[in-house]
């Protein structure tokens, strides 16, 4: 391969939040004991996914919107290069200007910049997967400049000193008491006899991003969709706040990932019925924002798009992988996920969680710095079954396990009794000879406490079925 | 009908008698059991935890040995499920084309105990007996990957005696998963609470299910409860009288 001016001659590994602290078993195991986080987690799970199911049960064609969604995306990825490079030739035809950042790093670099040009030192922000995987906020408080936060579940997790634990509720950990005692602690013009009614709480926050809506003369905000035949930019979105930010400042700024873009117009057609109805369990979602480089006299009149990488082009060189770019964010596979419901967003480390996490996070990393996720599913399904573009995540999990073990250097004891097992069962009498050793099983208890602490090692029967089997055809 | 059976490694060494289960009812419905000793493993542990390669000789002897049956029936869906969807995956992964080909075809003649009994023999009432209470758990592989929907139900409400009663929650992981339930021991054991307390709430004294791992993690988990609840396979159900 060639270097080209110093071009690294790999694709550039994802940096920011995408990595945790500590393994999956570990930060589950932490999780797993708070009683408050499984009642919350379980019932949020429960009601999202009996709204999702039905409003799924009620579309004819669902299963072909399923695979036009699919067969959109991979048709996408065949030619992303070409796709972006239209999209970087429509946006500057209308009056924005595109920037190419290769990983969240540079990423920030640019914003930061632009955010100084503007004359700012703060700005309002739609909420955005992309900015959060970069550590945007961080950023840009490091360099003196305040991001607001205005989906009202982002602000909770910000003004909470928090990270989000889920794609589309990032404050799903959080029940609505937890939410009015941030408030009075964070929220300086909160009302002091705030209570935990929904809507007073709604209210509070309300009044407090009004005022930040009217000051703030830059924003920041992420894409679900790019349309590369138009330049159009897509945010859809349920309270309404994302769409002031993205009329009111003078100046927009848009993070997205290069997986975002679609080819044309007709096919967020697909995309906007499959969206709402797997991530907010709705028909339609109240807000969808659409903008087209700048309008004078009509909204933003500076636009900029940066074009995010941040281990992209690593994960479409993998064929076996690259379909994890498909995600359109609706976070379906959380909720319907039995690990999820049960560990929450935060074990997982990145701030991808869930199934479509286990799987992107290790792809954007490389899987030896995420190398405990992929096996964090019980390779149940649901996941699979309820993607709205079919990312079929167990494949892929186990694709990545296999890539994990096959990477890794040096002999464990799991590749050892791995080998061992497929030594004795590649021929009938070896195994047969292993058989005979299963009254020994209990003696081995000690050493599978991971499964004798919450249950019982069955009793070996005193005869196999193939022994029977001889005694009754011999 | 000639029926090869599959009996699985954990069931040959752990429940033979879901094996003994299984023959003894494809016998009662006048069919002919013969069972290839040669059989092993199918793999499918090596390649949900990573070991393609090592899955690769099992893939390979699996093959030498179910290729002369016409209808191969396994009473597990789990292991159905690997030989439908990861053989021709194996075998790809390791360039070998013509094993991949092969186990295509071999996979196309195996079948799930109740996928057997509804679409290739379309028998719903087996004659079965069972005057229990008794609640299904859909396994995963079972629903998810060979898509086996109802079958099971179909078969179970038409046994004699039989008080059959909901699992809420039903089609939820029990949290095995495999090397799952050891690598992610903590998480395992918190969706097999829940699973055992739906269990529990139906008042059944048999949970039953279509294979012999999830039933040993259910059951694992109700031997440490002081509780009269137990492991029953469906094919231990459909075959008594």
């Amino acid at each position: 391969m060639s270097t080209f001016l110093g071009m690294p001659t790999v694709a550039p590994r994802g940096v920011g939040h995408l990595r945790g602290d500590e393994s999956f078993p570990k930060a589950a195991r932490a999780a797993l004991g708070n009683e408050q986080l499984r009642r919350n987690l379980g019932h949020a799970t429960r009601t999202i996914r009996a709204k999702r199911a039905a409003v799924v049960a009620e579309v004819p064609d669902w299963e072909e919107l399923r695979r036009a969604g699919e067969a959109l995306k991979a048709a996408t990825m065949a030619r992303l290069p070409e796709l972006l490079a239209e999209l970087e030739e429509r946006v500057a035809a209308a009056g924005g200007t595109v920037h190419w950042a290769r990983d969240a790093n540079e990423a920030n670099r640019i914003v930061t910049g632009l955010v100084r040009a503007a004359g700012a030192d703060e700005v309002v922000k739609v909420k955005s997967m992309a900015t959060q995987e970069i550590g945007l906020n961080e950023a840009l408080a490091a360099e003196g400049i305040a991001a607001w936060e205005t989906d009202l579940a982002e602000l909770i997790v910000q003004l909470g000193h928090d990270k989000p634990s889920h794609i589309l509720v990032p404050a799903i950990h959080r029940n609505r008491t937890e939410i009015r005692d941030i408030f009075l602690r964070e929220m300086p013009d909160a009302p002091p006899d705030l209570t935990d009614d929904p809507r007073r709480l709604a209210m509070a926050a309300r009044e407090h991003l009004r005022r930040k809506f009217l000051s703030a003369k830059v924003a920041v905000s992420g894409a679900n969709f790019a349309v590369a035949e138009t330049g159009t930019l897509a945010v859809v979105e349920s309270e309404g706040n994302g769409r002031m930010c993205l009329t009111l400042p003078r100046t927009l700024i848009t993070v997205m990932g290069i997986e975002k873009v679609v080819p044309t117009w007709t096919d967020l057609e697909v995309f906007l019925q499959l969206l709402p109805r797997s991530s907010t369990g709705e028909r339609m979602n109240p807000y969808t924002s659409l903008w087209t480089g700048v309008t004078p006299g009509d909204g933003p009149q500076e636009f900029h798009l940066v074009l995010l990488d941040n281990g992209r082009t690593a994960v479409l060189a993998d064929e076996a992988g690259r379909s994890a770019l498909h995600c359109i964010r609706c976070s379906a596979c959380l909720n319907v996920c039995p690990v999820y419901e049960r560990t929450g967003g935060h074990a997982y480390g990145s701030v991808y969680p869930g199934p479509i996490g286990a799987v992107l996070s290790p792809q954007l990393t490389g899987v030896e710095d995420n190398a405990s996720l992929p096996y964090a599913s019980s390779l149940c399904g649901a996941c699979f079954d309820a993607c709205p573009v079919r990312i079929d995540i167990p494949s892929m999990l186990v694709h990545l396990r296999t890539k994990h073990v096959e990477e890794r250097k040096g002999p464990s004891p799991e590749a050892i009794s791995m080998a061992a097992a497929s030594w004795v069962m590649a021929r009938p009498g070896r195994f047969r000879g292993a058989e005979r050793l299963r009254r020994l099983l209990p003696l081995a208890a000690p050493f599978a406490r991971g499964w004798t602490a919450s249950r019982d090692l069955p009793e070996p029967p005193a005869q196999t079925f193939r022994e029977w089997w001889r005694t009754r055809n011999g | 009908m000639r029926v090869a059976l599959f009996v699985t490694c954990l069931a040959d060494a752990m429940f033979p008698d879901v094996g003994k289960a299984t023959v003894t009812l494809l016998e009662r419905l006048g069919h002919e059991v013969v069972f290839p000793e040669a059989q092993t493993c199918c793999g499918q542990m090596h390649v949900n935890t990573g070991y393609q390669r090592q899955a690769l000789s099992l893939v390979e002897h699996h093959m030498r040995t179910f290729e002369p049956y016409d209808a191969i029936v396994a009473p597990s869906g789990s292991c159905v499920g690997s030989v439908r969807h990861q053989h021709a995956m194996v075998a790809e992964r390791a360039g070998k084309r013509q094993l991949a080909a092969r186990a295509a075809e071999v996979a196309g003649r195996t079948y799930e105990l109740s996928e057997f009994l509804v679409d290739v023999l379309g028998v719903t009432d087996v004659g079965a007996h069972y005057p229990h209470r008794v609640t299904y758990h859909p396994t995963c592989h079972s629903l998810r990957l060979l898509r086996v929907g109802d079958r099971p139900l179909r078969l179970l409400r038409a046994v004699r005696g039989i008080d059959l009663v909901e699992l809420p929650d039903a089609e939820q992981c029990c949290g095995f998963g495999g090397t799952f339930a050891l690598k992610n021991a903590d998480t395992s054991a918190a969706m097999l609470a829940d699973k055992l307390r739906s269990v529990l709430s139906t008042e059944a004294s048999v949970v039953t299910a279509g294979d012999s791992s999830c039933l040993m993690h259910i059951g694992g988990g109700l031997s440490r409860l002081s509780v009269d609840a137990k492991p029953v396979h469906l094919a231990q159900i459909l075959a008594a009288r």
